[in-house]
């Protein structure tokens, strides 16, 4: 008893002490926060705010695709000399291709999801008051912010921004006077990406830390929730990933800037043949997909352990094959590593690689394919509640679903060579990595959003957002793949000049116009966002009657986490709906002798005297029943 | 409570020490990425090294060693508050790190002096610069660790402080020597 007073007397001491010694004054409380939960909010809203930018982005170029003979004067007004006369420059175009690639890929589903979900959940549903170093998690933010910063600046300067695409192979991005977008704009883009690649380390050197260090009193690694396994194996991916781009982009700098021939050779520009020699540009591409493909699961991990979450939370059921979707998780970690060469099938690849990488990619089909399964396993026969959250994670189930049957097909080296760089690839990849990822992170929004701001989300609009951005994201990708099959190019500005894709133009203006119809539809997620932070209705401390240890902290979001001491664990974060409870959901936090009725032989498995005491007491139980 | 568990964090150490050892673990990724592309060049371009390494490399590979042996008594002589031992022996690492700066850019000049160029149509002679470049790159981080170290020193702060930056500074270290030596040997069997 004495501890517990001891407790108490610090607990009511704590707030004061805050005062005294932190001084949270607008700059370190909401700018130069080292709490991870300000910093979770700030990654949210930057990449929020990049993810609009780069959506505005695609709308302009899909206008160029559905319209390429047709001026819009409203176009020059806003894009003044990219778009002369009111029509789009070509090298904008691919500008504007490139960079909505980049931001999306890196800053919104990397930087945005990750840096947000991670860095608000890892400490707070593993038991932890912070992360393992809050200073290096500030500056992980503020570098992620000037790397956005730079990225958007590219669009400031004369010749426009990087144009190579988001994968600027080489000898284009190598080459300044290549074209427009290779000259100050890639440069731009190198070293925002230089920045962006030192942010995403020294999170992920933190989340790694924190999730293997700070576990609270009982949480083990398997009663650790899906999300953290997620993030953690993501972080690790990146953390494996991320300096073998950085080593790439080193390089390519020096090609750039100083003359070194690592990835030129046999250039001649605009006539005059260029002085290096000897070089590799598919040295570059091994480079950058060893990043690259491991990249795509940074982007989707996270989200699959955040619908996870939600699916079993609002299914009110047991996760189904909570180890093996750990285990998937580790076999995507680990077979992502040796599946780059796939995007290299048409370098002149030797066939036999060709093959062993072919092999590898179908494998991961596995993993994937067990994932799958088990979240619609999990939906089975469940009590479920269609939550907004509940809403976008299933729809990133469907998502992973119709864009990973395609990676089946692409995966095939003989089939890529036929469907590599047209708009199958396109279509593919913006589905399963795309829209599965984004539905990730919106679900992710609006389920934790009582965590963040205190507040709920209105339901309607977030059914409203749902309902056309999946109806939206269906009819814009889904035709991409009959014009991929037929062979219509990605990148390409217009396709007047082809008069074998003309046929394409009316499918082209239809996607269009329903890219446009998603996107307006993000304005209500927009406006429900900003207007709940304020406005919302007031959150109740656990709104979705979950188990995870977020919820056992207080609504006020306070520094620390928690008032008083941290949570102990005591059981898996997936009880929900355990017969013989008299609620359908028991906490992390609630010990086995508080639920003599509902536990079951198998929670003792490592735990002998637990399990006399639940024979004992079923024994009683059942003589119990004998007397009446 | 809150107090004392916050102050319990401030002594606990081991999750940022972790950390250390995870940017050691992503470094030595990006090495391992750059000699990768050293293979696969090489094996693509059937261009060599052709070169034989200078000897300044074996002597800057000697001092770097030594170094990491200063490194090593230092640690040792902070956790057994010798604290002027430990002063002399930071002295002497930084030395001998700063030494080994001066060795690898003079080897510089000599790949200069013998027509090995950065600016190469043999960019397997160019990743020599790479490798050593990006290296100094990681010597002078290391360089500040140990300075950081140092000042701890001579400022009066906790035990477990000094020792925790010790520590910091030798993990960083030795691995910048461990990495030193992968790339020399990984050099010296490509070279001719």
């Amino acid at each position: 008893m004495s501890t517990l007073s001891v407790q108490d007397h610090h607990g009511v001491h704590h707030d004061e002490h805050g005062h005294e010694h932190h001084h949270d004054t607008f700059l370190t409380k909401y700018i130069f926060s080292q709490d991870h939960k300000m910093i979770a909010k700030q990654f949210l809203i930057t990449g929020i705010l990049m993810a609009v930018i780069a959506m505005i982005l695609s709308i302009l170029f899909r206008i160029q695709l559905a319209y390429p003979d047709k001026a819009f004067p409203l176009m020059e007004t806003l894009l003044g000399r990219f778009a002369p006369e009111g029509r789009m420059d070509p090298n904008f175009y691919l500008s504007l291709v490139t960079i909505h690639g980049t931001i999306m890929v890196f800053f919104v589903l990397t930087a945005g999801l990750s840096g947000t979900f991670s860095n608000l959940l890892i400490p707070l549903q593993i038991g932890a008051r912070d992360m393992a170093s809050p200073f290096m998690n500030m500056l992980s933010y503020w570098l992620f912010f000037t790397a956005s910063v730079i990225m958007l600046g590219s669009f400031f300067i004369e010749k426009g921004p990087a144009g190579p695409g988001w994968t600027i192979y080489p000898p284009l991005s190598a080459l300044p006077k290549a074209m427009p977008g290779s000259d100050m704009g890639m440069t731009f883009w190198l070293v925002s990406m230089v920045l962006f690649v030192a942010s995403s380390l020294m999170g992920g050197i933190n989340y790694v830390s924190t999730v293997l260090n700070m576990r609270t009193k009982g949480m083990d690694l398997w009663k650790m929730p899906l999300t953290i396994w997620a993030f953690f194996l993501t972080a690790i991916l990146g953390i494996l990933a991320f300096p073998v781009l950085v080593a790439g982009v080193v390089l390519l700098i020096f090609d750039r800037s100083v003359g070194t021939s690592f990835y030129l050779s046999d250039i001649v520009l605009g006539g005059v043949p260029q002085p290096f020699e000897g070089g590799s540009p598919i040295l570059f591409q091994h480079l950058f997909w060893f990043l690259g493909h491991p990249e795509v699961y940074i982007v989707i991990m996270p989200a699959l352990g955040i619908s996870s979450e939600i699916i079993a939370t609002n299914s009110r059921k047991p996760i189904f094959g909570y180890h093996a979707m750990v285990y998937s998780l580790v076999g995507i970690t680990v077979l992502s590593f040796i599946v780059w060469g796939h995007h290299m099938f048409v370098t002149g690849m030797n066939p036999f690689l060709g093959g062993v990488f072919m092999i590898t990619t179908l494998i991961i089909a596995v993993p994937s394919a067990v994932k799958t399964f088990n979240y619609l396993a999990t939906l089975w026969r469940g009590n479920i509640r269609f939550t907004p959250a509940m809403m976008f994670a299933i729809g990133l189930v469907s998502f992973f679903i119709s864009g990973g049957l395609t990676g089946i097909y692409l995966g095939n080296a003989a089939l890529d060579i036929n469907l590599h760089d047209t708009y199958f690839v396109v279509a593919h990849f913006h589905l399963v990595m795309g829209s599965a990822a984004i539905f990730g992170m919106l679900a992710g929004v609006y389920h934790w959003f009582p965590k963040m701001f205190g507040r709920l989300m209105d339901e309607k609009l977030g059914y409203l957002h749902f309902w056309i951005t999946f109806i939206g994201a269906y009819l814009v990708f889904f035709p991409m793949h009959f014009m991929g099959l037929d062979g219509v190019p990605r990148r390409y500005y217009a396709f007047t000049e082809f008069e074998s894709f003309e046929r394409w133009l009316s499918v082209n203006t239809f996607i269009t116009w329903a890219a446009i119809m998603a996107a307006v539809a993000q304005v209500a997620f927009l406006f429900n966002f900003f207007y709940s932070i304020f406005f919302g209705k007031k959150a109740p401390q656990n709104p979705w009657n979950s188990n995870t240890l977020e919820w056992t902290t207080p609504v006020e979001r306070i520094h620390g986490n928690w008032p008083g001491e941290i949570p102990t664990v005591y059981r898996w974060p997936y009880d929900y709906s355990k017969p013989g409870h008299d609620e359908d959901f028991i906490p992390q936090t609630v010990p086995y002798s508080e639920t003599m009725s509902s536990n079951l032989p198998h929670d003792f498995e490592n735990n002998p005297i637990g399990l006399e005491e639940h024979n004992k007491w079923t024994n009683t139980q059942r003589s119990n029943e004998e007397v009446k | 409570m809150a107090q004392i568990q916050q102050q319990k964090d401030r002594v606990d150490y081991t999750p940022k020490k972790f950390v250390m050892w995870l940017i050691v673990f992503s470094s030595f990724m990006m090495f391992a990425a750059l000699t990768s592309g050293f293979i696969v060049y090489v094996g693509g371009k059937g261009k060599g090294l052709d070169i034989a390494i200078p000897p300044i490399f074996l002597y800057s590979t000697i001092t770097i060693a030594l170094s990491s042996v200063s490194m090593f008594l230092a640690s040792r002589a902070a956790k057994r508050l010798q604290f002027s031992t430990q002063r002399l022996f930071l002295w002497v690492t930084i030395a001998l790190g700063i030494a080994f700066f001066a060795l690898q850019v003079n080897g510089w000049s000599q790949l200069v002096g013998m027509g090995v160029y950065f600016v190469n149509p043999n960019a397997s002679q160019s990743f020599m610069y790479v490798f050593t470049g990006m290296h100094l790159l990681h010597i002078v981080a290391g360089l500040l660790l140990l300075l950081n170290s140092l000042v701890g020193s001579y400022r009066n702060i906790p035990q477990v402080k000094r020792v925790f930056w010790m520590e910091m500074s030798a993990i960083f270290w030795h691995f910048v020597d461990i990495i030193w030596i992968y790339l020399y040997v990984f050099l010296l069997l490509n070279q001719k």
